[in-house]
């Protein structure tokens, strides 16, 4: 009842509560995409690809605002998805190496460019520093707006085009074939994962980016095979890992929110792969070995029946 | 050795040992497991400070291959599930283990020096201060050692096992009928790269491993077909960059690290855009040539196929051609300009008529 009252209550719990939520359903739904098309890895190295855009924005206006310094981290995002698309589709390199090569180039000129910032000005740079490890426990009413405002935008996108989407993400050929732009179409759900990486990398950091687009798609994806139900899954799956991580955080001295969230939503992953009644590995062991028995067992009438050459 | 040298030879060395393994991930498409490997280690790195109580190198350094090589059976048992491939399986471990690393550390090591940003960024700069201290005896910097030591184990690593390397990257049917294990091949080489990766990231830091083992392979890759070419090249990329990366950031005055992933950067983008075999301008180039020959080759195809019919006066004018072939007349213009001056067709008054050349080359094309 406690935590409950102070969910309400406490301003600070409330905002970084909120905030939380809100990236997991983003990311848990417009993850759960990336998921289905084998792409996960995908805001992981989004994520890594904004460093560079936060350190831009922050030279080019001198502010600290949450709104600049995201708007360059989507820039540099959505330039790296860019070139992502076109190493992947007029090259031979595979995705696995351009996602590696996007995320280790564009985030080490990131740092090489908030290291130039940090030795020119004396003041602390502590601002831009937070968005690598994320900093969730510092999050304000007014990030949590922003942070609707974009989930907003992009889940209104993402209605629009449900349909499309869906096509592209089960049968690209076949929507290619009925006329589709599956061109186009893939650049723009690729750039709806860049609006969760924005508002996941003032909350999780860049590294740990990449659990909270994947987790709670493969999580969901364990206990349905029905797109709308995955998808409202993910979001749940999200949104309940981002409170709890919020708020174990807060109970317990020096846990990091952030790295909270991650574990709370890998609980989640873990129990969804193991116990989901569906593709679980347990109730799949255990049918196998039913399974296994019946076949071996003598009074079953139909092996019986196989083995006298079929019933008579 | 000067400061600047040893840095310098410490980034050379590194990109030597990190491009050699890079080659056969990159081929085998697992690049992302360098990234993956990189963060998994920091439980390992905190449990081995943990176990030696404080700072040490050999203990925290078996710790985070642990986790590696945890981290690597654990991918691997998630990609078995038919739900999860290889990079959403990686994508949940490892910031997992990143996560629980993070934890601990600011759990029961905050008033420590394991700082999560020195992990990330490393400290190339302040490897001279590092020394190798044995007997009482300083026998130079550290961060030298352990990546010529590194070095050393990955070519020997390589020699040995070459031949199943090579086999079992290119066609792993074949190498598992003939006797070799793709499985095994596999295990060694994620354990060499773990060793890599730990031992590389004490001395320069996590986000250059992950550079120095894609980026000079991914970009060799752009310029050759040939294993051998391969591997020479990017190792060559790697310390040229290395080096250019250090002196850049020199005078910049920002991270060395920073200069020498930006510098790879560079290099990668140079060759996308102008490798000569599959470079985006080259590429250009040849779909506009490729583009030019078939409107030429359609040119001679519709002359020929109406050459001696009644038609031929009628469907031979500039006119007719732009309409039948639905070409703007100044597209129309540009391709017979083309074929006149390859002799395969003349224009006579307003027709144009094919040259034996272009009978012969128009023959060829609808005969097959």
């Amino acid at each position: 009842m406690n935590i409950l009252s102070e969910l309400i209550f406490d301003y600070t719990l409330r905002n970084v509560a909120l905030g939380s939520m809100l990236l997991g359903i983003v990311s848990g739904v417009l993850g759960s995409f990336a998921v289905l098309r084998r792409q996960g890895l995908l805001g992981d190295a989004l994520a890594h690809a904004a460093l560079p855009g936060i350190a831009i924005a922050f030279m080019l206006t001198g502010s600290r605002s949450t709104i600049v310094l995201l708007l360059g981290a989507g820039i540099a995002g959505w330039i790296g998805t860019m070139l992502f698309l076109r190493i992947v589709k007029d090259t031979t390199i595979s995705e696995d190496t351009a996602l590696g090569v996007i995320l280790s180039t564009f985030f080490g000129f990131g740092i090489l460019l908030l290291t130039i910032i940090q030795n020119q000005n004396t003041a602390d740079q502590a601002g831009l520093n937070r968005y690598l490890f994320g900093q969730a426990a510092a999050l304000v009413a007014s990030n949590v707006r922003t942070f609707a405002i974009l989930g907003g935008l992009a889940f209104l996108i993402l209605i629009v085009f449900y349909k499309e989407f869906k096509l592209l993400s089960f049968d690209a050929d076949f929507a290619a074939s009925i006329g589709l732009r599956i061109r186009s179409l893939d650049i723009l759900l690729t750039s709806l994962l860049v609006v969760a990486v924005m508002i996941g990398l003032q909350t999780v950091g860049v590294v740990l980016m990449a659990a909270m687009v994947i987790g709670p798609g493969a999580a969901a994806r364990q206990w349905t095979d029905r797109l709308v139900t995955m998808l409202v899954l993910a979001g749940c799956f999200g949104a309940l890992a981002g409170v709890t991580g919020a708020v174990i955080s807060v109970q317990g001295a020096r846990l990091p929110t952030g790295p909270m969230i991650i574990l709370a939503l890998t609980t989640i992953v873990l129990v969804s792969l193991f116990f989901a009644p569906k593709h679980g590995y347990l109730p799949e062991y255990l049918r196998h070995r039913r399974n296994r028995r019946t076949l071996t067992a003598p009074d079953d009438t139909s092996v019986r029946d196989l083995r006298e050459g079929g019933a008579a | 050795m000067s400061p600047t040298m040893v840095i310098l030879v410490t980034g050379v060395l590194c990109a030597a040992a990190c491009s050699l393994l890079g080659t056969f991930l990159v081929l085998r498409r697992m690049s992302m497991m360098t990234d993956a490997i990189s963060h998994a280690i920091l439980p390992g790195l905190v449990a081995g400070y943990f176990l030696a109580s404080g700072p040490n190198l050999l203990i925290g350094a078996l710790g985070a291959t642990g986790a590696a090589i945890l981290t690597v059976t654990i991918v691997e048992a998630l990609q078995r599930s038919r739900y999860l491939d290889g990079g959403s399986a990686m994508g949940i471990v490892f910031p997992a283990m990143f996560a629980l690393g993070t934890v601990l550390v600011s759990r029961y090591f905050s008033d420590v020096h394991l700082d999560t940003d020195a992990i990330l960024y490393g400290s190339i700069e302040f490897s001279f201060f590092d020394r190798f201290v044995f007997n009482g005896q300083d026998l130079g910097p550290q961060s030298v050692w352990i990546m010529s030591t590194l070095l050393v184990i990955n070519v020997i690593f390589l020699s040995l096992f070459y031949k199943e390397l090579k086999i079992t990257t290119f066609d792993p049917g074949i190498s598992a009928m003939l006797g070799f294990s793709p499985v095994l091949v596999h295990y060694s080489l994620m354990l060499v790269l773990s060793i890599t990766t730990v031992g590389a990231f004490t001395a320069v830091g996590a986000i250059l491993v992950v550079a120095l083992v894609i980026v000079p392979a991914a970009t060799a890759y752009l310029l050759t077909d040939r294993l051998i070419a391969m591997m020479s090249m990017s190792i060559v990329i790697g310390s040229v960059a290395a080096w250019a990366g250090f002196e850049f950031a020199l005078r910049i005055d920002a991270s060395v690290s920073g200069g020498m992933v930006t510098m790879l950067g560079l290099c990668f983008l140079l060759a996308l855009l102008f490798s000569p075999r599959s470079g985006l301008v080259a590429n250009v180039l040849r779909q506009r040539h490729n583009a030019r020959r078939f409107a030429v080759d359609l040119l001679l195809m519709h002359l020929w196929t109406h050459e001696t019919t009644d038609m031929e006066a009628s469907e031979s004018t500039l006119g007719h051609v732009s309409a039948a072939l639905r070409w703007t007349p100044n597209h129309a213009t540009g391709v017979i300009d083309r074929a006149t001056d390859q002799n395969l067709i003349r224009n006579e008054g307003a027709r144009l008529i094919l040259t034996d050349a272009g009978r012969g080359q128009a023959s060829m094309l609808l005969a097959g």
